[in-house]
């Protein structure tokens, strides 16, 4: 197991990822401060878990959903205090398979950005320690943003 | 407290070990703002808490997706009122970002000058906020008033006191009058000297200092795992600020100080976040010299295009609260695909079981008002 790496750069962040996940992780674009990566989702929770171990990103920003309507998508935002560098990881969740690791075990802030995710777009984060609705009512059987709940004056 | 919540409480544990469910909120005076903390005490204990928010969602982000890109700019004011500059500001840039424009100096000037007049207006409310949590309306009434000098300032820059409606997409929406550059260099003189009056009447006070002291104690692994972020953050011993680490307009092209402290407890929050306000004037006087640098022609703002290319963007500010953050998702139209807002309140007020587990319940108002709550941002 490498060792933890302090003060990664953004260049080390790449080839530290490439790496341990080979193929798993592509990473798809890199500014100044910033990794772009789409990974699997059944390999997000040990990618997650070696960017905090190892690369010492040890805050996550926000943990967010999408809908792409041919598919939902988890978009993960993780944060290094040493550097100011941020990862954005996009994880792909097809229409019959809603379900991905939860990430709470990791960084505990990113438990209620999950259990917001899960009311609003309906994903399910397994293991997550309480998966309830948060900001809409208990009774709600629907999740408000995804795109086929249309608001008033959509097409 | 209804008697069903009672009797739900009742049935987890009550009867047998003598624990007792407190319900405070969603209307009580600690909570400044809708939403309830459930605290767990055994005898005068918290041994376990749970928060609710909610109570305010609007829907803000699927709201946004039915807007054309001005029009969610008088939104993001409505997101925190205290701070509306910021996350107008906020907005705009991730817009930016997503078109691939940078604005003209002068607009970047000027947005940090608003910034930091919300920075230093939020804290004082807050301030306020902490002098009624612990009982002493002086340092309210007297917070209140030094607040006012920047809400007259806000009249000065943009006509409004709190929803300013201020940043555009490529700029802003006018150019500093000569009154404002006049004012404020008066205003932060004046206010320099007079917040010494409410400073002093907090850390006289033995009363103020044994409840803010050695309460709300987390490590600084703790709160990094928490997430929380901003003046709680940095009185808990994690060196960070988006604006010194991660610059966007041009923070790094002034010279400030980010204050740090280890103590991780409500005193040391407080601390930062008094020291924060001095760190704002100087922002500001060194704004308001580059600005008169740069010259009443020099331009303000772009013309940018309705419709934002596909594609996405993020941007990160420092927030008075804390990291907050927008994801765009764009289409091609002029309208979002989608908008996540990222607030740095919603993250804190997760943490509060950390925090209030271990206290005494006469302390959970104070250890409560060091994450400043705004709950605009938190529900969205």
């Amino acid at each position: 197991m490498a060792e933890t790496l302090q003060n990664p750069t953004v260049g080390q962040i790449t080839e530290h990822l490439r790496n341990r996940f080979g193929d798993k992780v592509a990473v798809t674009k890199t500014e100044e401060r910033r990794v772009y990566a789409k990974v699997r989702k059944e390999d997000v929770f040990d990618v997650c878990r070696f960017i905090h171990d190892e690369l010492t990103f040890e805050h996550a920003t926000s943990v967010l959903g999408n809908d792409m309507i041919d598919r939902l998508e988890v978009v993960y935002h993780l944060s290094n205090y040493y550097t100011g560098t941020m990862i954005e990881l996009t994880a792909d969740l097809p229409l019959d398979d809603l379900h991905i690791e939860s990430v709470s075990s990791i960084w505990s802030g990113a438990n209620w950005h999950e259990r917001e995710t899960y009311e609003l777009f309906g994903i399910v984060f397994d293991n997550h320690p309480k998966l309830e609705r948060l900001l809409t009512p208990d009774t709600y059987e629907f999740h408000p943003f995804r795109k086929s709940y249309k608001l008033r004056g959509q097409p | 407290m209804t008697d069903e919540k009672q009797s739900v409480c009742i049935d987890c544990g009550t009867a047998d070990t003598g624990k007792m469910w407190v319900i405070m909120g969603p209307q009580h005076p600690f909570s400044h703002g809708l939403w309830t903390l459930k605290a767990q005490i055994d005898g005068e204990i918290v041994t376990d808490a749970e928060p609710i928010v909610g109570y305010l969602h609007r829907g803000w982000e699927k709201e946004c997706e039915n807007r054309t890109y001005p029009k969610i700019i008088p939104m993001a004011d409505r997101l925190c009122y205290a701070a509306s500059m910021t996350y107008t500001h906020l907005y705009c840039l991730t817009v930016e970002k997503a078109l691939g424009i940078e604005v003209p100096d002068k607009a970047k000037y000027i947005r940090m000058v608003g910034d930091e007049i919300c920075r230093i207006q939020s804290h004082l409310m807050w301030l306020a906020a902490v002098g009624t949590d612990l009982g002493n309306l002086t340092v309210f009434l007297w917070a209140m008033r030094e607040r006012e000098y920047f809400m007259d300032l806000n009249v000065r820059l943009c006509g409004a006191r709190m929803t300013t409606n201020f940043p555009r997409i490529g700029g802003v929406r006018n150019d500093t009058t000569e009154l404002f550059d006049r004012d404020i260099l008066r205003c932060i003189d004046l206010f320099e000297k007079s917040i010494w009056d409410t400073i002093s009447l907090i850390d006289d006070s033995s009363i103020f200092i044994s409840r803010m002291r050695g309460t709300g104690y987390l490590t600084r692994e703790q709160c990094a795992n928490l997430g929380i972020t901003g003046p709680a953050m940095r009185g808990t011993g994690v060196d960070f600020d988006v604006r010194r680490d991660d610059p966007y307009s041009n923070y790094d092209k002034v010279d400030y100080e980010v204050p740090v402290l280890k103590d991780g407890d409500s005193y040391a929050r407080y601390l930062v976040r008094i020291e924060e306000m001095f760190q704002s004037c100087k922002i500001i006087k060194q704004c308001m010299q580059k600005i008169g640098a740069l010259g009443k022609n020099a331009p303000y703002r772009l013309k940018t295009p309705s419709n934002v290319p596909a594609g996405r963007a993020f941007a990160r500010i420092e927030d008075p609260r804390g990291e907050s953050m927008m994801y765009l998702v764009a289409d091609g139209t002029d309208k979002p695909y989608r908008l996540k807002v990222r607030s740095p309140i919603f993250t804190n007020v997760s943490a509060s079981k950390p925090l209030v587990q271990g206290s005494r319940i006469a302390d959970v108002p104070v250890i409560m008002a060091m994450i400043d709550m705004c709950l605009g941002e938190t529900d969205r």
